[in-house]
């Protein structure tokens, strides 16, 4: 393994993130006080409680999650996409690096990018409610595999996308729906039986029951279904990008 | 010494259908500034991306010091450097830590010391702080230099790197090769312009629709395939030629002052001696005589047009 490579593009990568610190992290601060404000106070008083957690307190970790998707893929695919976009992506082709370098690199610094965004909301939302984690390790784990596979899903996303519409897409259509689909704003067994179960192809209700099992002891499906889960997704990921790279799809001539 | 490129048979087809190299053979020798010369589309971008890595080729082979660039590419890769034609460059970096980023991912230890010496060697030291969009042009330039040379690389490819340079950064830049080669690094580069190879190459290749066409030394390819010409200033102008000089290629200037005389530099006989007798003998009295040798720019133009037709 040629870790000066990866630590050189790693520190490459947070270094572009901290040039950009205020805008990096004012906007996802600020989007989740107002889903604060709209659905744990405006909204949220008028509900009792799910699952014997007050609905303020229930939504931080769908909140959390969705944060911490959304910033890992965009954050992936962005710092993939914007080298090929100006043309530095040469370098990284004819240095002596290989494909699982490239990727801990740059998915390496993308999910570091999601897990500080993640951990300030989650500061954020001490302001807000009273919360308390009961299985501390375990949020931490569900947090840190959920930043990797996202970010390693953004990779893909980035070295398939051939301009900026593309790259905004999937995050937008699949992404942001399979989140609020996903229950980060409510429990699956507040659904019809028949959405029930079409929720459960999903993949993101796993992360989510498994995360906010780590916060409240109740989920929506077995802790370790969601633990398959997330390490099938990030499997599967990893599998794509080795084929990428070994065929240079979209990126080798 | 065996070379320290070498090129085998080496094909690349692109999805299109479109065959950029038809099975190049090149040996590139120790310590050597190669010119590749080739009209636009020639396959000049086309094998060095093969043998650096970006392209992958389509059958053949490649071997940097002896490390196949497929089986073997870390060994391969680490001897080589790249600067791109294009200026690919993240506009909000620093110079220096553009090229202490090249270092790092060629897998070199940080060397700050190095970095300074490399942006010293092309002029750049006033810039290292600088971010790479307050540069000009041609400083962009050196900085894709700087970043290829981070690794310290026994192989250095430029390709074009004077494409839309003026006079006065092409002299800097050839300046910048001269010293590279000093200091041992190998060096191809790619070129559209004859007077660039003309200038620095100790061996010009040239390269057409994939293949390469011709590669030798130079100053032989200048005297073996150069066509000379002979210009005699003749006392009286002459209105025309004399008709028993009709078997020499004469040409007569316009004002009758000047015959000028092409003769092949290869021919056992150049044919000069005789030429001269019947020009005398022709009553027409010599003056001064001088020869010019053809450019690189005609022996080009000649061998592409011959693949040609």
């Amino acid at each position: 393994m040629n870790w000066t490579a990866i630590r050189a593009i790693y520190a490459f990568e947070m270094t572009r993130f901290f040039r950009t610190i205020t805008q990096s992290l004012v906007s996802p601060v600020l989007s989740t006080s107002l889903y604060f404000v709209v659905f744990g106070t405006a909204i949220g008083s008028r509900i009792d409680s799910v699952e014997g957690v007050s609905y303020g307190a229930f939504i931080v970790p769908g909140l959390i999650m969705l944060s911490v998707m959304t910033q890992a893929t965009t954050n992936a695919s962005f710092g993939i996409y914007f080298p090929k976009f100006i043309g530095t992506v040469y370098e990284l082709l004819s240095a002596p690096v290989n494909f699982l370098e490239i990727t801990i690199g740059y998915v390496g610094a993308a999910a570091t990018k999601a897990l500080f965004i993640g951990t300030i909301i989650f500061i954020t939302a001490f302001f807000f409610v009273d919360i308390e984690v009961q299985h501390p390790v375990a949020m931490v784990a569900f947090l840190v595999m959920t930043c990797v596979s996202f970010a390693l899903l953004g990779f893909i996303i980035g070295i398939w996308a051939g301009n900026f519409e593309q790259l905004q897409l999937i995050p937008l259509l699949v992404i942001t729906p399979l989140v609020f689909l996903g229950g980060s704003f409510y429990s699956v067994t507040m659904l019809p039986p028949l959405w029930q179960t079409i929720t459960m192809f999903n993949p993101v209700v796993y992360l989510i029951s498994g995360f906010r099992w780590a916060f409240f002891g109740a989920a929506d499906v077995p802790v370790g279904i969601s633990l398959a889960a997330i390490a099938f997704f990030m499997a599967a990921c990893m599998t794509a990008i080795w084929w990428i790279f070994r065929t240079g799809w979209r990126l080798r001539q | 010494m065996p070379a320290i490129v070498s090129v085998k048979d080496l094909r690349k087809t692109y999805d299109t259908g479109f065959e950029a190299l038809k099975g190049v053979n090149l040996d590139i020798e120790r310590g050597e500034i190669l010119a590749l010369l080739g009209p636009n589309g020639a396959g000049k971008t086309t094998l060095i991306s093969a043998i650096c890595g970006i392209a992958v080729p389509t059958s053949g082979t490649v071997t940097v010091d002896g490390h196949d660039t497929i089986r073997d590419y870390r060994a391969a890769r680490s001897l080589i450097g790249l600067v791109p034609q294009e200026i690919n460059l993240e506009p909000f970096e620093k110079v220096e830590d553009s090229v202490a980023f090249s270092r790092g991912l060629f897998g070199k230890r940080k060397d700050p010391a190095k970095v300074a010496e490399i942006l010293r060697l092309l002029s750049l030291d006033d810039k290292a702080k600088s971010k790479i969009k307050e540069l000009s042009g041609g400083m962009k330039r050196r900085v894709l230099i700087a970043k290829a040379l981070a690794h310290e690389p026994r192989v250095l490819f430029l390709d074009e790197p004077t494409a839309g340079v003026d006079v006065e950064l092409r002299r800097d830049m050839w300046n910048v090769v001269s010293d590279l080669k000093d200091h041992g690094v190998t060096i191809i580069l790619t070129t559209h312009y004859i007077e660039e190879a003309e200038a620095i190459a100790d061996r010009v290749g040239i390269i057409s629709k994939g293949e390469i066409l011709l590669v030798q030394d130079k100053a032989e390819m200048m005297t073996q395939m150069g066509r000379k010409e002979l210009q005699v200033e003749l006392a009286e102008p002459a209105s025309s030629l004399p008709e028993a000089l009709s078997d020499y290629d004469l040409a007569l200037s316009p004002d009758g002052r000047t015959v000028t005389y092409t003769y092949d530099t290869r021919a056992n006989r150049t044919g000069i001696r005789t030429m001269l007798n019947d020009l005398d003998a022709e009553g027409l009295r010599m003056v001064d005589l001088k020869t010019q040798q053809s450019s690189l720019e005609e022996i080009f133009t000649q061998l592409v047009k011959e693949q040609q037709s």
